[in-house]
This record gives C-alpha cells, structure tokens and sequence, in this order.
C-alpha cells in the first residue's frame, strides 16, 4: 500500500513539466463583453488555425487588474471593457511596466429597465428612478432626507400604486457602475439643489447618485441577467434592470421600460437617442505582439466588417455596433496599434 | 393509580406517533423537493439532448471543393445553395440571410467528412443531413411559439391589390370568404403571404416573398394556413421562416436524432455546436490530480495522527485546525491557490494542474477526518494481536489496521472527491471561469470544469443555452451519483463489523 502511496505522489510531482512558452491568447475582463469576445475567439480559431483564445470572465476591474499587473508571458493579452479604463488603472499598468496599451471601441450596450410581458405598461424618467431608488433623496425645501417612498405613486402619482421593487447588479458589475452614471446621475441633476451641490461640493454630490438604498426596495439579484429575467416572471410588479442583449433574447417574457419616452432598441442604442447606452471596449497589451502568436490576426478579426459591421455576427449576438464613422475610427486605432495616453484618461 | 399510568402510556404513545408523524413530513418535503428539482432539470433539459436537422441534396461543386484539398472546402456555401434551390423565392438578400439563419455554421460538418472521406464524391450530388441553427431547432421543439398548420378548407383566389401593395384573397363565390384573422399565415409552393386584414367577403394579404402580379386558383387543400401564437415580434425565427420549416418538416426532410455533438464537442458559443466533452475532461483531470495529491497526504496524516502522534497540546491544536479548516468557505482556497501557486510557483493560470491542486487543499481536511474515523473504528485487539506476535508497530499499522481502514478511507475520499467535483468558486481565482473552446490535452492546457461550464451558460443571454445549461446539470448529476454510488458500493463490499 504504501509503495502506491509513493508511486502516486511521484506521478503527482513530476507532472509538473517545465512551461513552453505560450501559443494561446489570453483575455480576460468584464462579463458584458464576454459573449461577443467569445464569439470572435470562436471564429478565430476555427478559421485561423491557431489555438482558440481563452476568454475569462472576471468582471471589468478585475480583469484590468490581471491585465496590468505585468508585462510577460503569465499575464494576460486582451482585457474586456464595459467601461473606459480609470486614471488609477493607467498609472496602476504603467507603474508595472504596461505602458503601451491600445483602446479599441467595438460597440455599444444599452441598459435598459424591464418587466414582465404581463405587467401593465409604465413609463419611466431618470428623475423618477433617482427618487426610486436613490438612498438620500431631496425633500420640497432641497434638504437630503432618508428616501421616504415607499410605492411609485409616492414618486409621481401618475405612476402606479404598487411597492417599488427592482432588482438589479451588485456594487461589484460594471452594469451597475453605468447604471448609477447614466441614470441616477442624470435624474439627480434634475433637481436644482443637487445642480447647485455638484458645483459647490462635487464629492457629496456623487455620494448621492452613487449611493442606492438598501432598505429592500432596490434588490441585488447577482450578475446573472437570466435569473432576473425568471424573478420577473414570477413577480410581474418587479421591475429588473439588464443589459440590452438579454432583452432582446428574452422578448417573449419580458418587456422594455421606456425611459425618458425612448425605448432601447437597436436602432435607439445605435442612433444614440437612448441616452442610458455604454461602449464596450477591449484593451490590448501592444508590447506582447510579436511574442504572443495570433495578436494581430485576433484583432483583425474583431475589427473585420464580418464581426462588428452592420450585419455581423457579433450584432446577431446583441451587440449595438458602431455607426459607419466610429467603425472606421476604430479601425484606424486596431490597424495602427495608436497607444492610450495618459491625458486621454480620466 | 392504574388509571394515571395507562393516561401517562397513552400520552407517551401520542408522543411517538406526533414524532414519527413529524419525521415522515419532513422526508415527504425533502422528497418532494428533490423530486420537484430533479424533473424541472430533467424537463428543461431532456431537449437538449436531441438536435434537428435537415435532409438537403447537395451538389459538390468542384468550384468550392478542390479535389487536392478537400478539408478546406467552402462547405457551408454548397448546404446554403442546396436550401436556396427548395426555396427559389427567397431572392433578396434579405430573405437570403433569413434563410441561412435556418442552418447552423456548423452545419456542414456532416458533409464535409463525407467529403474528405470519399473524394470520388466531388462533383456528384448527394442528400445530406445539415444542423439547424439553435432559433429554428427550439422553433421546431415548440419551445419558441405554439404552432398549429390547418390545411385550407375552402377553395380560395389570390389577386394583387389595384393600386396598392398586398394582395386580395378571396372565396370561389362572395359568400363562401375564407377564414382567416389577421396575423394567421397561408402557404402554398412558393407563396408566402400573412393575412393583414379580415373584411365581410374578402381578407387582404402581404406578400413575405417576392409574388407574380397574377391571379392565383387555389383548390381547397392545396394551401395551408398556418396560426403562430406567439406575434412575430416577440419570437426569434420570424414568419418566413416560420413557413419555411413547416414547409420542409411537411415534406419530410426534418429529422430529430440523439445529440452525440453534446459529448463529443467543446464549448462555443453557438448553441447548437456546445458541448460538454472539454469541461467533463477538464473535471476528470483536475480531480485526478486532487485525488493524487489529496489521497497520499490526507491518508498519511490520519495515520501519523491516530497512530504514531503523541497526544499533547501541540497535537489537539493540528486536530482542532484540521477541523476548522473542513469548514472554511472554499473561495478561500481559491485565493490561496492564486498566490502560493500561480504567483509563488508561476504555475500557468486555467490549469487543471492548479485546480487539482487546490481542490487538494479542499478536501484534504475532509479525507483526514474520514480516515482518521476509519482507523479509529479497527478494534485496538487488532493491533495488540499483531504487536502479541512480535510486529513492529509500523508492521501493525500498515500490514492489518489499514487494510480494514480502507474501505471507510475509500468512502470518505470518493465523498471528499464528490465535493471537489461540484466547486466553481475555487477555480474562479485561478482562471478556471472561462470559455475554453479546444479540448484539454494535459494538465497544464487551459481547462474549465463541469460546474463551472453550467455557470458560464446560464449566464449567456441565448434561450437555447438554458436547456443545455439543464443538460450540463444532469451530466454532472450523472457523474456525481456514479461516485457516490460507488461509495456506498465499496462501503457494503469491503465492510467489515465487529
């Protein structure tokens, strides 16, 4: 017995070989870019002959992370986006020797509120979802109180009299980082008083919008869309708040909320008349092409007209793909290789 | 007196029975539980476990496939002009790409290793079958929208409209309109029209595919009407297509077989190419390697530990550690394995080397204690006897407390690996959450697991990935009640009672 027990650990031991050097593409970063990245590694590698890329899905700031946390062959190539890359993450990749970083725009995502198919219809404005949802809201005289509505009537009384119930993303998704900006940002500038704070005191004013209540009306339901597509059917007073793509995915159970009159819609996102829409960027570490095979051909890939144009396959995925102009920009940029620079980032 | 004792008797027989009552409502709920889960999952996933294709002539151009070269072929090009030639009518390029999206992108992967099979092929036309694409196989499933597909009951004449688009349907006399609401569907060959208003005597229609301008007889029977419950907007296959399928599944050419792709295939994003064969051979490699690392070592430290150990504070610290550690939530190891592994020993990120590994560390506390209840249960008379005629204690540890250990050893490290099986969160921090398309080839190429595979697509926006989101659950189940299986199997086989 004992002679297995050795026999079994040596096994153990000596399969760690040493590491060739690698042949693969690694991306890593926000799960909203996820399906379409995946889509394009897919198509690379069967048309390519190239081992097909490994795409992890760690979130935006993670992924950044990894991603600045060296140059060499064990960090990662590619990192996906939901957002622009923050001034700390720059500093952060350039204080680890990632200095050369290119941008490149591939779409957008709207993010739009929903409901159940069943549920009577309502229409939305970012100032009511501010008062819906906000933690501090102002009162008459423009002092900030603890939010003291309770259903949508007591926001607007043309609004329906049922418990404000809404579930979306936790503090760590990228989606709920937009949500807070393009929703409760604008709702809250609505209000004069919160007008006058943004000038006067610009960090109390972003504990404001930032800060979303959590007395239970607001419901952190994971990062998983399709869960809350299923809580809202259970629950047709619900309202949930998803990427674009999962509504269109799910049209036969859910509905959009218009917001501000518009509905998200693909023509809306991409005309950009639907304010409450992101783009999507992957960042790419220039200084491993030429090290790392296949850099260039993946890229090329993913700027091709077959994957982002009009009629792409990334666009069958849910993307909101880029206007003519903005698509030869971003091609332009992919082509190039034309590296961020520090006052390019916020 | 008496009488006290026997209401004291009945009461204590009341007890027993409200507790036995209790405890057969509790395993009632469990079971309900359990069953209500295990069918939902079986339910939702039994379909993706079928795949539907389509019967298609083909003709093997020797313009797309070169006879030298037959693997790199453009093969979805010759299924497209095979589906072009039954529906001549789609002749935009609109109506092209909708019909297409009918077949999936990996659909030509049947005539293709027919091809590079048997080139003699080339140049002759032959019926093969191609995959549909997941919209048209959950529409064919029923999973998209009810369907029902009368043929028509009446005679009925198609004219063009005077003076604006669409067209007038109308019965061979004014009395006899045809029956049909707006939205409702009406086939015949190539003519695709929906039904856009009802009037007393005549309904009109739009045409979905270009149509001659000319008058139309259509015996009854000759054409079809065809109701959609679920409006076109809210459903992903759209009413050409929708015609198209019934057309080719009432012409026979729609077949259902057993999905095989489902266990031969990696993961990709087209749902009906996915497959669970990466992310079971990932599993089965990064538990190997915990099982290679785990066993020796937990087995080793039970038996030093229950054996050998002096007993001293030193010793009841490791004991109470061992035990604190069974309860630590498993993301924890997963942090550990990222920095002692991946950024101490630069092992390579996604690997099942570093799973194993670190799953290792998770159930390591778990074969300890089994182990070390194992031995604990061999009677000391055992030991004493071998150590009566002269055996070293070594020679009694190993040559007869173990061997009667091993069964309780082997049940509570299949039980350890069982849980292994199940993690996602450990291998979240070692780059294990990810889409890995190639199959893994060793333990340093990238892999996923299987529980990790099921979070991945339940999270894809696609309605065909929930059902093989179910399937992956019900392989893993599989999987997870063969091992648990055998646990009980060795436990009875090799059990001894004293």
């Amino acid at each position: 017995m004992k002679r297995i027990f050795l026999t079994a650990s040596l096994v153990a031991l000596t399969a760690v070989p040493a590491f060739a050097a690698r042949d693969q593409i690694r991306i890593v970063g926000s799960s909203t870019v996820y399906p379409f990245t995946t889509a394009v590694a897919e198509q690379f590698g069967k048309s390519s002959g190239m081992k097909t890329p490994v795409v992890e899905s760690t979130g935006t700031g993670g992924g950044l992370k990894l991603f600045c946390a060296g140059v060499g062959e064990d960090t990662p190539d590619f990192a996906n986006a939901s957002r622009k890359i923050k001034k700390g993450e720059f500093e952060a990749c350039a204080k680890n020797g990632v200095t050369e970083i290119v941008e490149i725009e591939i779409g957008f995502d709207g993010l739009s509120i929903a409901q159940a198919k069943n549920a009577p219809d309502v229409a939305l404005t970012k100032q009511q979802v501010f008062q819906a949802l906000a933690k501090m809201v102002p009162d008459k005289d423009g002092k900030l109180i603890p939010n003291p509505n309770k259903t949508w009537k007591d926001v607007d009384p043309s609004l329906p009299g049922v418990k404000i119930e809404v579930l979306g993303p936790p503090p760590t998704s990228g989606t709920r980082d937009s949500f807070a900006e393009l929703v409760m940002e604008a709702g809250a500038l609505k209000f004069p008083s919160l007008a006058d704070l943004k000038k006067s005191d610009a960090k109390a004013f972003e504990a404001v919008w930032k800060t979303i209540r959590d007395d239970g009306a607001y419901v952190e339901a994971g990062e998983n869309d399709n869960l809350i597509v299923q809580k809202l059917q259970a629950n047709p007073n619900a309202l949930g708040i998803f990427g674009f793509s999962s509504i269109e995915q799910n049209a036969n159970t859910i509905k959009d909320v218009p917001i501000d009159g518009v509905k998200a819609s693909y023509e809306s996102i991409a005309d950009r008349s639907y304010k409450v829409a992101r783009p999507l960027f992957i960042y790419v570490k220039k200084q491993h092409i030429g090290t790392i095979p296949g850099m260039a051909e993946f890229i090329a890939e993913y700027t091709s007209e077959k994957a982002i144009g009009e009629d792409g396959y990334l666009a069958e995925k849910g993307l909101v793909t880029l206007p003519g102009e903005d698509a030869e920009k971003t091609r332009a940029v992919a082509k190039d290789l034309v590296v961020l620079k520090s006052e390019d980032v916020k | 007196m008496t009488e006290l004792r026997s209401e004291l008797i009945a009461k204590r027989y009341r007890a027993e029975r409200r507790f036995r009552f209790y405890g057969a409502t509790a395993l009632a709920v469990t079971a309900a539980f359990l069953a209500v889960l295990l069918v939902s999952i079986v339910w939702q996933g039994l379909p993706a476990f079928l795949e539907k294709k389509i019967q298609l002539e083909v003709t093997v151009d020797p313009a797309a496939v070169d006879a030298a070269n037959p693997v790199a072929g453009d093969y979805d090009k010759l299924l497209r002009e095979g589906l072009r030639t039954l529906f001549p009518e789609a002749s935009s390029r609109v109506l092209r790409k909708a019909l297409n999206g009918l077949i999936s992108t990996g659909g030509s992967d049947d005539l293709r290793s027919r091809v590079v099979a048997d080139p003699s092929l080339i140049g002759k036309t032959l019926t093969v079958p191609a995959l549909l694409s997941d919209d048209a196989d959950l529409y064919l499933k029923g999973q998209q929208t009810g369907v029902t597909r009368a043929p028509g009951a009446s005679a009925i004449q198609i004219a063009p409209l005077e003076g604006e688009e669409g067209f007038l349907i109308t019965g061979d006399t004014p009395e006899k309109s045809p029956e049909a609401l707006p939205g409702q569907l009406v086939q015949a060959g190539a003519v695709n029209l929906r039904i856009t208003a009802a009037k007393p005597g005549y309904v009109t229609a739009e045409a979905l595919t270009p149509m001659e301008p000319a008058m139309q007889q259509l015996a009854a029977g000759q054409w079809q009407l065809v109701t959609l419950s679920v409006p076109e907007q809210d459903r992903r296959i759209s009413d050409v297509q929708a015609l198209w399928l019934e057309k080719l599944k009432a012409e026979g050419r729609v077949e259902t077989g057993f999905n095989w792709r489902f266990f031969t295939a990696g993961d990709s994003r087209e749902a009906e190419l996915a497959g669970v064969r990466g992310a079971l051979v990932g599993s089965l490699l990064t538990v190997a390697v915990a099982l290679a690392f785990a066993l020796p070592l937990g087995v080793a430290a039970a038996i030093y530990l229950e054996q050998f150990a002096p007993k001293n504070r030193f010793t009841d610290l490791i004991e109470v550690n061992i035990n604190n550690l069974a309860a630590v939530p498993s993301i924890i190891f997963g942090l550990l394995g990222l920095a002692v592994f991946l950024n101490f020993f630069g092992l390579p990120r996604s690997a099942p080397l570093v799973g194993g590994l670190v799953l290792a560390l998770l159930v390591l506390p778990t074969i300890i204690i089994a182990s070390r209840a194992a031995l604990k249960a061999v009677p000391q008379s055992i030991t004493e006897a071998a150590l009566g005629v002269g055996a070293s204690k070594q020679q009694a540890v190993f040559q007869h407390v173990l061997p009667l250990a091993l069964p309780g050893i082997m049940t509570g490290t299949i039980l350890g690996l069982a849980r292994a099986f199940g993690e996602t969160a450990p291998l979240l921090m070692i780059g294990m959450v990810a889409f890995i398309a190639d199959i893994p080839s060793g333990f340093t190429s990238a892999a996923t697991a299987l529980p990790v595979q099921v979070f991945l697509w339940s999270d894809l926006p696609e309605a065909a990935f929930k059902s093989k989101t179910a399937a992956a659950i019900i392989v893993l189940l599989v999987v997870l009640f063969a091992l648990n299986a055998a646990a009980i199997y060795l436990r009875k086989r090799f059990e001894r009672r004293w």
